[in-house]
């Protein structure tokens, strides 16, 4: 018997970001990016387009990063002292589809790098690599605020993605990607309405800037809340669909970020014996977290493993096909 | 369930003869609509309107039992698309694929060795499905005796042979396993066995359109415990077909795709595979078959089915009381914030990271974060005394000591003077916790 299939009809569509600009639009990259632009829910082509795949940026740090298990880190010990090698090998051996930049270095209590030696740093990714970049501060607000406008302006025209504007912190580095040229990174914490104000705080600066936002919902670890990010999302890309267009913006998940700081990634087979081996079972859990974060509409993966990296894309090309 | 009083209007006589007592047939519907009556009271209505009322008052998902005695899964009862709004009822099955030609027993072993305990609650695989790679009937039927022997678990018995289904059945019939699958050459006598023996019987379509031709044969037999397999194998596809088995049958009330949902997995790496099953999880599959045994995997896979069947509507709360991070004594810090989940699965995640055993005390704020919290009067001095005693701090441990967020510094005095305690402020964000500890308590 012929059943009759059930197609939503939506009156809108995620807006579509570019990321990164070539010589002839101002920047130096290779090639750019578009990210967004879906008129259906996460991969459901017999209702809508998905016209651009889900991005996997990979994350690089400007310092080395002790912190990260030895299993991790072991993938670019060659390449730590110099973020441009580092950049290189991720786009080059991994397939890395963007760079996300963390400069660590600049906080207060690691190294307290200045804007100059941050700028330094950019300039050599910039250099060793021709895809979009984005950009992150040190986390700490105080600080972010004075490096990120000078990155901006350094980089001028490169179109970067620059993180992290936030509701009650949005304005330097709003003004930044209005004055330079970049797309910005609004970031709520798993609040759909927040997500919503700080979108609407962000257009009233500028309304063309509406068309280079990127959403991070603030993602949760797999296993540490991660369904109520999950949930924020579906409701945030139903919404959008159904013609809310401040909430309209792809999205990006700091996948790395959550995920190896829990016990699941660094925590050895011996002290926990039942639950498998750390290399394999680490890798998993940042494949399975940012899996699970495509199903509700994840733009960019910001992730770390090399070999999740390598996963995910080969779960991304297989939900592409129509 | 859900049907308008117009709806069922609709099916009724018409003839306002006011038998029911009431003085319409529309009046009676209304009542009917709002549970105040039942369609007995009504001595004319046809058997056919009966089964069209009846019908469309089923939940539009029916709920399926598999196995028997202590040891039965629930699947299907599903009624919605998105579990923001309501919670998704039965967690997607998790089976193992066992071949009856290779090493029964040594497999079984390792499959009953697939339980996880993490943050306090325990994950298994719930299933074994037993199939019959080798093609015979004799060989399907001895696999099964092993496995039966070997395990608790229930099982799919995957063979499209009839006799071979016959023969693993007069060893497993009592644990009510699913039969796998009923197809168009062999509907017929699947559907026999699977009523002889009252098992739920597994409909294996080509497509969406042959699976609902097929369940529809099936019911036309008398058999309505079936789990859809709609054939799709490829991740995208296999999407798509789970969402319209959902939407349909949720939405539209089409009745064939009124049941739960099963598919396997069809990558050969274990790493693709799980990420196939993290995607089915996601959406709608009632039961997924899976090759791997990797631990490494399957506690990823099973956390995610975890999350996934949590009660969105439920306040965020984790249980309050003294956890124990590591191998804690009579030395080991002591840090307090609140039943929020989110902020307690940071600060456990975070003071795990400090390799320092530690307890937490989870404070009871209602499942409300920090600020909140504070700000509402709940997390408050005379509070986690009362907690700091309640959950016998002062035999825990020897010292006196208690780290507070950083966000609320401002009880540092008050808490003192309440629970005699020294109080110290700890960093503001969780994250700060593994640098904290390390000048502190390292
Ligand atoms: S008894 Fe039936 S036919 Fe008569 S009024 Fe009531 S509903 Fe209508």
């Amino acid at each position: 018997m012929a059943v009759e299939l059930l197609k939503e009809k939506y009156r809108s569509q995620v807006r579509e970001v570019v990321l990164g600009a070539t010589k002839e639009e101002g920047g130096t990259r290779s090639h750019t990016l578009k990210v967004g632009g879906e008129s259906a829910l996460p991969f459901l082509h017999f209702e809508g387009t998905i016209p651009n795949r889900p991005l996997v940026a990979m994350e690089i740090w400007d310092i080395v990063p002790e912190e990260w298990p030895a299993s991790l880190k072991s993938f670019f010990e060659d390449v730590y002292d110099d973020p441009g090698a580092w950049a290189k090998k991720c786009v080059e051996e991994y397939g890395a589809d963007l760079i996300a930049v963390r400069f660590k270095s600049a906080d207060p209590d690691i190294k307290d790098a200045s804007a100059e030696d941050c700028i330094a740093t950019l300039k050599k990714v910039l250099e060793a690599v021709g895809v979009p970049l984005i950009v992150y501060g040190c986390g700490k607000a105080e600080k972010d605020n004075t490096i990120i406008g000078p990155l901006a302006e350094a980089a001028e025209g490169e179109n970067l993605l620059l993180g992290v504007a936030e509701q009650d912190n949005y304005k330097s580095v709003a003004s930044a990607a209005m004055a330079y040229k970049h797309c910005v990174i609004a970031q709520s914490p798993i609040d759909i309405n927040i997500a919503k104000q700080l979108n609407i705080l962000i257009a009233e600066m500028s309304t063309p800037l509406l068309d280079r936002i990127v959403i991070d919902p603030t993602v949760a670890a797999l296993g540490y809340g991660i369904e109520y990010s999950y949930s924020i999302m579906e409701r945030a890309r139903f919404g959008a669909l159904q013609g809310d267009r401040m909430l309209a913006m792809p999205t990006i998940a700091n996948v790395g970020h959550e995920v190896w700081s829990k016990k699941e990634s660094y925590i050895s087979e011996e002290e926990q014996p039942g639950w498998g081996d750390q290399a394999e079972r680490s890798m998993a859990w940042e494949a399975a977290t940012a899996g699970a974060l495509l199903q509700a509409g994840m733009d960019i993966l910001v992730m770390r493993n090399p070999n999740a990296v390598g996963l995910i894309k080969k779960l991304i090309d297989d939900m592409m096909k129509g | 369930m859900g049907l308008t009083g117009l709806e069922i209007f609709k099916h009724l006589p018409k003839t306002n003869c006011k038998k029911c007592g009431f003085p319409t047939c529309l009046a009676f519907a209304m009542a009917l609509a709002n549970g105040k009556t039942s369609l007995d009271n009504c001595p004319d209505v046809s058997d056919e309107a009966k089964e069209a009322l009846s019908s469309a008052a089923a939940p539009p998902i029916r709920l399926v039992k598999v196995g028997s005695g202590d040891n039965v899964l629930e699947m299907g009862d599903e009624t919605e698309i998105f579990r923001h709004d309501k919670r998704f009822n039965h967690p997607t099955v998790v089976a193992i694929a066992v071949n009856d030609n290779e090493d029964i027993e040594a497999k079984i072993d390792t499959i009953n060795g697939l339980a996880f305990d993490r943050v306090g609650q325990h994950y298994e695989v719930d299933m074994v499905a037993l199939i019959n790679a080798s093609g015979d009937a004799a060989t399907f039927k001895a696999a099964a005796e092993k496995a039966a022997a070997k395990t608790q678990k229930n099982f799919t018995l995957v063979t499209s042979d009839v006799a071979a289904m016959e023969g693993a059945l007069q060893v497993l019939a009592d644990r009510k396993p699913i039969l796998y699958a009923a197809n168009k050459d062999n509907y017929e006598k699947m559907t026999e066995l699977a009523k002889a023996n009252s098992c739920p019987l597994a409909v294996k379509g080509e497509n969406l359109d042959d699976l609902a031709g097929l369940v529809e044969k099936i019911v036309a037999l008398g058999y309505r415990e079936l789990v859809l397999d709609p054939g799709s194998r490829d991740t995208s596809k296999v999407l798509a077909d789970m969402t319209q088995i959902r939407r349909l049958a949720v939405r539209r009330k089409f009745r064939p795709f009124g049941y739960p949902t099963m598919v396997f997995t069809s990558k050969d790496d274990p790493q693709e595979e799980m990420l196939q099953a993290i995607t089915y999880v996601a959406k709608y599959t009632g039961l997924v078959v899976l090759n791997t045994t990797k631990k490494e995997l399957l506690l990823p896979l099973l956390s995610w089915r975890a999350n996934v069947y949590t009660d969105p509507q439920k306040p965020v709360a984790v249980e309050p009381g003294a956890y124990e991070i590591g191998e804690v004594n009579e030395n080991s810090p002591v840090y307090c914030t609140t039943n929020f989940s989110l902020t307690y699965f940071l600060v456990e995640g975070d003071v795990d990271a400090t390799r320092i055993p530690s307890y937490i005390i989870s404070v009871d704020t209602g499942g409300i974060s920090v600020l909140t919290a504070y700000a509402d009067n709940k997390f408050t001095a005379e509070k986690i005394t009362a907690a700091i005693k309640e959950y016998g701090m002062e035999e825990k441990v020897k010292h006196r000591q208690i780290v507070i967020p950083g966000a609320v510094a401002v009880l540092k005095g008050k808490l003192e003077e309440e629970s005699g305690w020294e109080v110290i402020v700890g960093p503001r964000e969780s994250a700060g916790i593994q640098k904290f500890a390390k000048e502190r308590f390292a």
